[in-house]
Order: structure tokens, then sequence, then C-alpha cells
């Protein structure tokens, strides 16, 4: 739109004709008061503190609501503006108890700063307040009705935003007050959105309120540790008994790829990290069968020599390892490393819950069926889109998955881009996903249909005969001029491949693989896979590896995660090495299964996985350790060290000690102080949380090396980096703290058709979250909440 | 989603629900029908009650908490049962400066009830109301749909006394 030119407080300012003039204050540095406006919800103009004087205008005007024009002339403060909104503040304070020395919202309220700015201290209201108990609506949700100053953010943000429309308001003038859906207590899904948006400290949350003052906190930006959409959450620390305790998880900082969004487990599922029930000593299986804590030099001694001595008398071929969706990428391909150079092995393989081979080598290559590797790159450089993309598409196309549950980030940018942009979204399923309700159209199809609908849409009719719908999807996806394209689990192997190649038809598209967890995306990048290295690179192929790592790698591939369990059962496998997972419950593998296998596991819980293991190393969590991690769209970020736990070390470090217990030179794994500084240990885990991370930027931006240590992950960040081209993105945008997409041409892998499918969704909910969602205090008591409503309605 | 009238499951007779089967085709959204749905359903069941909320909620096409937030703004729509005879006493400005207050202590005192209360016979109820529109004949009450004014306590007596007597004569 044209822009059109004003006047602010006697500065000319342009903006587009019809930005809103807060909008258009703000975006030059003019601040004018709000509390019902919200960028990206409809307008209420309810509160009347935004007001400004408009020349030629009679009276004061709400900045909120007023679209600019050419030559308006505006005031934002004045006598008289500061006036009427102390006016307004009286009269909201009329009912306001004087309780911010215990609220929440205390010292980061906005009718707290408000009051100071405008100073309505003084209230010239008499009468005895109306008080109301405070309620709880839920585990997550509690309302305290005297501090609610009517705003409808909570309201908005549930019903526009979430489409959840869990909030409403009742009665009128001073009785007014926000209800509930079930008039006592909510049925929702407990994002937390209603209580980060509230200007005040009406609505609390189950996890903070009463914890803490927020000043007694540090605010760590780092990236949530549960789906693959890697929403930047913001966790307030502060110092505890054994170290540094997370007491909150908010939004503040709404620049991550996840704008204003979190879900229940980026906001409140961090609370496993602080259970009783952590491993905080490590344990070795005693002579009466019995798990023991013995200290750390023990522990790993033990592991090392034990896996020493398997690998020199069965070779590498006898020991298997299994990563996690769950570490960084630095620890990832730490562990790789680790399994390929120093145990000579290529048994590695992870929980995989997308097929990111298949898809890396669709984008590269189009390969006819059968065309094997010498198909010809129809497609090369077909393009994947990032999380951000979704924001902001013309056009959407999701196949199979179900958002709402399992990348609610995802609903949520989609969700928002259909309410804001009029984006079109296209959805077709085997169920009656709540996305639908957003889409354009909805196209229900049988489970097995995928393939067929694939088929059809790239014009093979007889593949989804007499389907009305279909054919009308088809037609409006061929109109598109660019199209994103994210699809689920349901796509695999030679599936995947045809959906990018039907891709081609269309003039612009960009696609999505979605998988389940925080780094299950860096796993498969990473070269957790027994055939691929990082990159997908095959293992046959391993020349620029072998050069860097100054030794060979063994060029056949090992046993992926099934035939790792079998050959255990077989005796085959003489030790098991787990990190970050639990096979033994996500598979249903017989426990009898190991009982020749050495098995040692890497956790914070003692899973089932753990409890049969011989040694079991204490791990820290996501939280509690820098790195970076990948989203299922390819997004890198870093994470940052928020808290900190006595008694656990890093998954990094516990693979840096184990190599060191077998022998192997620290250096080579990790290639740090190669310019001869050896110094720091201790900075990793600070007293200051966060501490290392501004360490790390303040050394990038002088361009010294912050590879100090050999537990230093940024030291294998750069060799990923040289080794894997698609990572090699900007290293200080990075550390700053931007999402950086990966670079195009992940993979050189060719065929994808041939690989075993090993594939096994997750299968969780908005409110689980594999074994670490079980130890989650706030998870589960959603859960258990739900369960009488569940029954009923069935 | 349109319910067909005398359709099993609607709570409503079934004049009624064919009724609510046309209000909901007569304007340019279906919200628009929700005002009058409730009153008439009010004039039928005695009073909104969870049924009643969730068959309008579900006619419409809205959640039942958009219901119950509009039943709210409303004094007219109530959710608990009313006596036979409401009597709704305005103490607004107007009437409250003509003896309002007076002709609602009044009722209190003869019907035994305080506001908001119901009568054990079922008969009365009484509320305390905001304005109803009859401030030129101040101070007003209103029983029902009916409309007496420039009351006093005398008068209200006899407005009391008339539907009991009323009552009697329909026999029940
Ligand atoms: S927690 Fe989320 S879904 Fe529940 S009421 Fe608040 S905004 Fe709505
Ligand atoms: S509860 Fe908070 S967000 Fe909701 S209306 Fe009240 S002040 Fe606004
Ligand atoms: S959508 Fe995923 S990444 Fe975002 S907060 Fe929820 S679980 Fe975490
Ligand atoms: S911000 Fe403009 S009226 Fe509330
Ligand atoms: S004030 Fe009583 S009718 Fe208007």
């Amino acid at each position: 739109m044209a822009d059109v030119t004003f006047t602010v407080d006697g500065k000319k300012l342009t903006a587009p004709a019809g930005t809103l003039l807060i909008e258009a204050c703000r975006t030059h540095g003019i601040e004018i008061p709000a509390f019902c406006y919200y960028p990206g919800l409809s307008l209420q103009a309810a509160c009347r503190m935004c007001v400004v004087r408009i020349e030629k205008v009679p009276k004061l005007q709400t900045a909120c609501t007023t679209p600019v024009a050419e030559n308006m002339v505006v005031t934002t403060e004045s006598p008289e503006i500061a006036q009427a909104r102390k006016a307004t503040i009286e009269l909201l304070l009329g009912n306001h108890p004087l309780d911010c020395p215990v609220c929440d919202a205390g010292g980061e309220c906005e009718l707290q700063d408000m009051t100071f700015k405008y100073g309505a201290h003084e209230s010239k209201f008499v009468e005895i307040k109306q008080h109301r108990e405070e309620q709880q609506w839920s585990p997550v949700v509690f309302f305290d009705r005297p501090r609610c100053i009517l705003c409808y953010r909570c309201v908005r943000v549930c019903g526009e935003g979430m489409d959840v429309w869990a909030l409403g308001i009742q009665n009128r003038g001073a009785g007014a007050v926000i209800a509930p859906n079930k008039q006592d207590h909510l049925e929702c899904e407990e994002c937390g959105m209603c209580i980060d948006i509230c200007p005040v400290g009406a609505l609390t949350s189950g996890t903070y309120r009463y914890k803490t003052r927020p000043w007694e906190m540090n605010h760590v930006g780092t990236i949530c540790t549960h789906c693959g959409d890697g929403c930047r959450t913001t966790l307030g620390v502060r110092r505890g008994d054994d170290g540094m305790d997370i007491v909150r998880g908010d939004n503040r900082d709404k620049s991550g790829i996840n704008g204003d969004f979190l879900c229940i487990k980026g906001r409140y599922a961090f609370d496993f990290a602080n259970r009783e029930d952590r491993l905080t000593k490590p344990l070795i299986r005693q002579a009466d069968g019995k798990l023991a804590p013995v200290n750390w030099d023990q522990a790993i001694e033990f592991a090392g020599k034990k896996l020493r001595e398997i690998r020199d008398a069965r070779g590498g071929g006898a020991i298997g390892v299994i990563g996690s969706n769950r570490t960084t990428n630095e620890e990832a391909y730490l562990l790789q490393k680790f399994a390929r150079t120093v145990l000579g092995t290529n048994n590695i393989d992870h929980h995989r819950t997308a097929d990111y081979p298949a898809f890396a080598a669709a984008l590269n290559h189009s390969i006819e069926p059968g065309a094997g590797s010498s198909g010809t790159p129809a497609l090369a450089g077909k393009a994947e889109a990032s999380l951000r993309d979704f924001a902001s598409a013309k056009a959407i196309l999701m196949l199979g998955n179900d958002p709402t549950e399992q990348h609610p980030g995802l609903a949520w940018q989609i969700r928002t881009n259909v309410r804001l942009n009029n984006a079109r979204l296209y959805v077709a399923n085997h169920e009656l996903i709540k996305l639908r309700r957003q889409a354009t159209s909805f196209l229900q199809i049988r489970e097995g249909d995928y393939p067929a609908l694939i088929a059809y849409l790239g014009g093979d009719d007889s593949a989804l005969d007499g389907n009305g719908e279909a054919a009308k999807l088809r037609e409006a996806i061929r109109g598109e001029e660019s199209l994103l394209v994210a699809f689920g689990s349901e796509f695999r192997g030679g599936d995947v491949s045809a959906l990018v190649r039907f891709g081609s038809l269309l003039p612009t598209v960009k696609f999505a693989c979605l998988a389940d967890y925080v780094n299950s995306r860096g796993a498969a990048d990473m070269g957790l896979y027994p055939d691929l290295l990082p990159g997908y690179v095959p293992v046959g192929a391993a020349a620029h590896f072998a050069e860097e790592y100054g030794s060979a790698l063994p060029a056949q591939p090992g046993f992926d995660l099934v035939q790792m369990f079998d050959a255990a059962e077989r005796g085959a496998l003489g030790a098991l090495y787990v990190v970050g997972s639990n096979p033994i419950a996500r598979y249903g593998v017989d426990p009898a299964a190991l009982s020749n296998t050495f098995l040692i596991v890497q956790d914070m819980f003692l899973t089932e996985t753990a409890q049969l293991a011989d040694v079991v190393l204490p791990a820290a969590n996501l939280y509690e350790k820098a790195g970076t991690v990948t989203n299922a769209f390819g997004d890198l970020q870093m994470v940052k060290k928020a808290a900190d736990k006595a008694g656990v070390r890093t998954d990094f470090e516990l693979i840096v000690r184990l190599a060191g217990a077998l022998g192997a030179d620290p250096k080579k794994l990790v290639p740090f102080g190669r310019r001869g500084v050896q110094a720091d240990f201790g900075q990793a885990r600070g007293a200051q949380s966060g501490e290392v991370d501004r360490h790390g930027v303040w050394l990038a931006a002088h361009h010294l090396e912050p590879k100090l240590s050999p537990f230093d992950p940024f030291a294998i960040l750069d060799e990923i980096q040289r080794l894997v081209p698609a990572y090699n993105v900007p290293h200080f945008e990075l550390l700053a703290g931007d999402d950086q997409h990966l670079r195009p041409g992940l993979v050189r892998i060719e065929d994808a058709g041939s690989r075993r499918d090993l594939v096994l969704p997750s299968n969780d909910t908005l409110f689980s979250s594999g074994t670490l969602g079980r130890y989650s205090q706030m998870l589960s008591s959603v859960m258990e909440a739900r369960k009488p409503a569940e029954t009923a309605a069935d | 989603m349109s319910t067909q009238s005398g359709q099993p499951g609607t709570i409503f007779s079934p004049a009624l629900a064919a009724r609510f089967d046309k209000l909901v085709t007569l304007y340019p959204v279906k919200r628009s029908a929700l005002v009058p749905m409730l009153l008439y359903a009010q004039d039928e069941v005695g009073y909104l009650s969870d049924p009643v909320i969730a068959e309008v909620a579900q006619r419409i096409g809205i959640t039942e908490l958009d219901v119950r937030n509009v039943i709210s703004y409303y004094s007219l729509l109530r959710t608990k049962p009313a006596g036979k005879y409401n009597v709704q006493v305005c103490t607004n400005i107007s009437c409250m400066l003509r003896g309002g207050n007076e002709i609602l202590e009044h009722c209190k005192k003869k019907l035994g009830i305080p506001n908001k209360g119901v009568t054990p016979d079922g008969l009365f109820s009484l509320e305390e109301v905001e304005c109803i529109g009859a401030c030129s004949w101040a101070p007003a009450a209103q029983v029902n749909y009916d409309f007496h004014e420039n009351l006093t306590p005398e008068k209200i007596d006899g407005v009391l006394a008339g539907y009991k007597a009323a009552n009697r004569g329909t026999g029940k």
C-alpha cells in the first residue's frame, strides 16, 4: 500500500496506508501505552489507555484503532492525555487489590508500570473493594479475579490465536468477569498463552505462582526440549540447593521461530529437571545384581575398560551404540565419531521418527522408480521450508500428521497465517484433525491412501477414482503459484520421493518433513545411522571423513537398532552403549535379550532401559548444556545452558571421558586448542548460568577461538561445519541466538528406496513427550485431570 | 448442523423446535438468533437450564460458553428457576428517587424472601433489577411481561394479591 505522511509529536513520519497509529508510532520508537491492544489479535478498544490527541478531531482518540491518514497531526503525550490515562488507571484500580508484593506479575506488570508512569496511586474511591477468592481452573491455569483489568487479551488469544475458545466474559459493567468454558474449570489445550499475555497477574500458572520474584531469576533464552518444532523458550532460573533450578518457562523473547507461541511443553514441562528421583550419582551393577552408587572415576574407568576388552577381543562389530533425539548436534555427531573411530563400529542408530535420508535424497535427486543411483537430478535444488515460512506462505498443503497435537508450534504458525494473511491451507488426513477448521479444503482419505493421493495429485486419475473432493483439491493446488508442503511420518522411502517428484509439477514448492523430537532431525543429520555418516554420506564413501578424523572408518554398514537387539539375543552383541534413549520401552524389547550384553546407559532417570544397565551414567538435559539443535524444518539454533544440577554431566563430556578411558586421544576426538591454547575447563559449568554463552558470543565477536577445552561443543560445531556443508551457516548469528536455516545440498546419497523402513512415530499428544514426558509432573497432572472428561465424552 | 424439528433429542416442544429451525435461517449469521431463542426457550422451560444452553449452542453452532456469556449479560435471562410470577423491582436512578428501594423492601417483607429468592410454594420470585425503561412512571416493577407503574407499597400489595387470585383461578 502507498505510504502516507503524518506528524507525531512534531516529527514527520511515514507508514503504509492502513497502518494503525499505535503500530506506526511503535515502529518509529514512540511508545503509546496500551493494555488491550495486542499485535495480531482483533481490536478491542476496551481500555482507553492509548488515547491520543489528533488535530481537528474533537475528542481524544484510541491510537489502537485509528489508521494513519495523510497529514494527520498527532500528539501522544500532553497534560490532557496524561490526565485521561491517569483517570483510566484510577478506575482500573478501583477494585484492584494491593497485593503487588505477593503477585506473580509484580515487577513485570503493565498496570504497575503505568501507575508508576502516570502516578494514579491516590484513589478517590472509598467504597469497599469487591473481593473474590482465587480460583484454580486447571492444573495450569489459576484466576485471580480482582486483579483482572478486563482487557480481553486472554479471551482473544485463546479463541483467535489458539482456536480453542475456552475463555469468555460474563456479566457486564463493573461485575464483568472472565469465565472458563466449563463454568468452574477449564477444558482446553493448557498452553498458557492466556497467562503469558495477561498484562497483570490475574491469570497465573500452577507451575510458577508464588514461587519467586521475577528479579530473583536469571532469564535464559534456549530451545524447548520437546517436539520437533524447536520453539524458543525463556527459562527463569534461580540458585537452588544443588545447582541452578528452573522455576519458570515463558516466552518473553518473541524473536524465536515460534513468535508469540509456546505450548504447555515449552512453557511448563521443564519440571522433570527438578525431580527428586533424578540420577545424580553413577551406578554400577554389583555382584549381588543390584545397582549401587559409585564415584565418577570408578564408573568411567569400569565402563571404558569393559568396552576396551570387548572391542579388543571381539572387534567393534560386537558393540552397539544407540543415540538420542534430544541431545545436541555436537553430541550426536561426537557419538557417531566415537562409535566409528574409537569403538570401530558402524552399529549405531537412534529412534527414527521420520525418514530424513529419503527426504534428503529426494530433495537432491529425482529418482525414477527403478532408475537406481543413476537417476537424473531433475529436481536438483528443491528446497526445504523453514518453520518461519509457514507464517507467511500464500498456500500450504498439509499431508498426514496432526500438527495441533504433534507440532503445536507449526499449527500456531499455520493458524496465524490463515487468520492474518488469508493463506490457503489444504489438508489431507485420515483423521478429522483439528487444523481442518482453518483449511480452505479438507480431504479425508483412508490411512493407507497417502501414496494413492500423491499419484492422484500427480495426474494419475485412477489412483483415487471418483473422489470429487480429491479432484477439487488437485484443481486448487495446481492453481497455486507457490506452495509449502508439510508431511508427517505417514510418508517414508519411495513415498517421500514420489511426493517430492509431484512437487516438480508446481512452479515453486518447498517441503517440510516432520519428525517428533527436538533434535530428531539433528540425530539424522549427524549420522546416527548404521549406513550413513553425518550429512547422509554413505559409510562406504567416507574419504573426507577419514582424512579429517585421521583414521580409517569401518566401511560396511553396521546393525540398525532392531538388528542390534537381534544380535544381542543371539549373543553376538558384547556391549551396548545407550545415550538418552529408552529402547526397551519404546520397542518393547524383552529384557532377557540383553542378558549377555554389557549395557551402559546414559540418562537422567532410571528408565526401563537404565534399570537393565551394568553402568548408569547420570546425564544433563538440554536445558543444562550449550550446543546446537536442528528442528524438523532444518532450522539450526543454539541452545544455551540455563540450569545446572550437581552430580550430572553433559552427554558431550561423558562421551569424551569414556573415549579417554578407552585410551583414545581426546584431542583427536574433539579438535580443541589446536592453536595451542588449553584452559578454562570450568567455564562451561559456571555459577552464572548463560555465562559461557555470553563468553562465546564475545569471543566470536572478537574473532577469537572459543574452543578451549575438550568439553567445548563449539570445537565440534566447527568440525561439523567443515564436513557437512549444509551446516556451514554464519557462526556469529548462530551464537547470537538467531535461527539459521540449513543450506541446501545436505546430502549426496543416491538411493533411498532400498533402505529398511524403521520409522516408528512416537504418537505423542499435546500432553505427552516420549519417556521424558512421563517425568513431567505438569503433563501427568493435566492427563490425570482430563481422564474423567474423556471417558464421559466417549 | 441444522436440527430437524421433532428430531429425537430436542428438549423443546415440537412447535418451539420448529420455530427455532426457522429462526436460525432468518438472519445473515445464525448467531443473531441467539437472544430471541433464549427468550422463547425461557418462556417454555421456565429458565435456561444446562440442557437448554447445550441445545441452543448446538443449534447455532457456538460454544456453550458463548451462550452463557450472553445470558449473563442480560438480567432478563436466568439460569435458575424463578417463581411462576417473577417480580422484578427497579431501583435504578429514577425509581430510586421515587421510592424504588422501599418497594423492594416491602416486597421482601411481604413475600418473605430475599432478593433473588423464590417463595416455598414456587409462586413468586423477587429480583432487584436495573432500569426497565419505565422511568416516566417510576417507581416501576415488572412481573413476567406485565409492567406496573407509579407504585406505592399499597399498590404493589394489590398487584401481588391479583396474581395470587389469578393463580387460584387457574385451579393449580
Ligand atoms: S491455557 Fe491456552 S487453551 Fe487454555 S484457556 Fe488459556 S489460552 Fe486457552
Ligand atoms: S485475565 Fe488478564 S488478560 Fe484476561 S482480561 Fe483480565 S487482565 Fe486481561
Ligand atoms: S510446540 Fe514443540 S517446541 Fe514448541 S513449545 Fe511445544 S513442544 Fe516445545
Ligand atoms: S489499547 Fe487502545 S483502547 Fe486499549
Ligand atoms: S430507573 Fe426504574 S424504570 Fe428506569
